[in-house]
């Protein structure tokens, strides 16, 4: 079965998501990340979406999931990449994504992550 | 070729006669009103009208004025509408330019036509009614034809009316001006978070000086932009935010948290480029 990768970056995880996201991949996701996390210790998650071009509810809640889920787990997320369409449809659906970090691309993400984790080692 | 109808007969003898007589009645009912067709072209169209016109009277078909046998004439009719509505004419003006033709024709229809009372009137019915459908075809199309020119300005103004323009490396602005509607908000929604995406920008600003008023409906589409906006990964200041605008919001008890506003646009740069570390400075 398909299965979207989940790339190690020092402390911090990468998914790109390349292809059209549909219910079973983004459950099968979940669950493959929120293990990743534990088992690495990640301290940050970035989502890479410039590729995906439709969202329904479902894949918006799943965002928003993920995000909750890597904070209890102690790694912040940032979704970067969100296209224009997408951004527009997930509005009209009502799913204003609040709590989840974004960013333009993936450079500004990961200074975003970096940034982060600096502050949380200063606390 | 003879003709068949009375109507028919009546043309092909008198064409002349009408034409004469039609060109009177139109300078008279100031179909020429304020010069803005010359007489000389006036006098042609008439004499191009009734060309045709007696080409499809001669056809026969008089009751089907949508048929094949009139194409030339409803051509002629919406090239003339077409070419009025440009001019500035009005609607009644334009129907005009066909209904002054029923005097000329009842004319020469009771010299030429029976003697016969009962036969008198029902040509001349015939060719009442054959001359309102005319008319009308002549008002449907002016109506289309003013349509067609409201509808190409509408879509010039929704162009016009959303610039995205770029104020410093990373920052965008957008200055709204006019009401906004959900049409328009969409289309300025869409061009903003494409110029996000080709500029790599972190911050937009939306200026609403140029926007007079502001109801739940306006606050609404502008939050959606400002989410929007959020969900790509930038930022958004409003500015240009009038006093009496800020009374309204709060009057409305609309909630604009976690948005950044400011006065004007001047103060939003300042922020925008502090955000971005930059800074501008007296050399």
């Amino acid at each position: 079965m398909d299965r979207i990768p989940i790339l190690r970056m020092g402390g911090f995880l990468l998914v790109t998501i390349q292809v059209d996201m549909h219910d079973q991949l983004a459950v099968v996701l979940q669950e493959d990340l929120t293990n990743a996390i534990d088992k690495h210790g990640s301290k940050g998650v970035l989502i890479d979406i410039s590729a995906l071009e439709m969202v329904d509810s479902f894949i918006g809640r799943m965002i928003s999931d993920i995000s909750g889920m890597a904070r209890i787990l102690d790694a912040k997320t940032v979704v970067v990449g969100m296209q224009p369409a997408v951004a527009i449809t997930l509005v009209e659906l009502g799913l204003s994504l609040t709590g989840v970090a974004t960013a333009l691309n993936v450079e500004r993400g990961m200074e975003y992550l970096r940034r982060a984790l600096e502050d949380g080692h200063g606390v | 070729m003879a003709a068949k109808s009375t109507l028919g007969t009546a043309l092909q003898k008198r064409r002349a006669d009408i034409q004469t007589m039609w060109q009177r009645q139109l300078a008279v009912q100031g179909g020429s009103a304020k010069g803005r067709v010359s007489t000389e072209e006036l006098d042609k169209q008439a004499q191009q009208f009734l060309r045709a016109f007696e080409a499809a009277v001669l056809s026969d078909k008089l009751e089907d004025v949508n048929g094949p046998e009139w194409a030339e004439v409803r051509g002629f009719l919406e090239d003339l509408s077409r070419k009025r509505v440009l001019a500035g004419f009005s609607s009644d003006e334009t129907a005009t330019f066909v209904f002054s033709l029923k005097r000329p024709i009842f004319d020469v229809l009771r010299e030429e036509g029976s003697k016969d009372a009962d036969r008198l009137a029902s040509d001349i019915w015939e060719a009442t009614v054959l001359l309102d459908k005319l008319g009308m075809h002549t008002v449907k199309t002016f109506q289309k034809a003013r349509e067609e020119v409201i509808g190409r300005q509408q879509q010039e103004l929704l162009e016009l009316s959303t610039p995205v323009v770029k104020l410093w490396d990373g920052i965008l602005a957008l200055p709204m001006i006019g009401t906004l509607d959900s049409a328009r908000t969409q289309v300025v929604m869409e061009s903003l978070l494409q110029r996000i995406v080709e500029t790599e920008s972190q911050i937009a600003i939306i200026d609403i000086t140029g926007v007079p008023t502001v109801d739940t409906l306006v606050a609404q589409h502008l939050l959606k932009t400002v989410t929007a906006l959020r969900l790509m990964g930038a930022d958004c200041i409003i500015s240009g935010v009038r006093p009496q605008i800020a009374q309204t919001i709060v009057h409305l008890g609309l909630d604009l948290q976690g948005v950044t506003t400011k006065a004007n646009l001047a103060d939003a740069l300042a922020v925008a480029l502090k955000r971005t570390g930059a800074s501008i400075s007296k050399a």
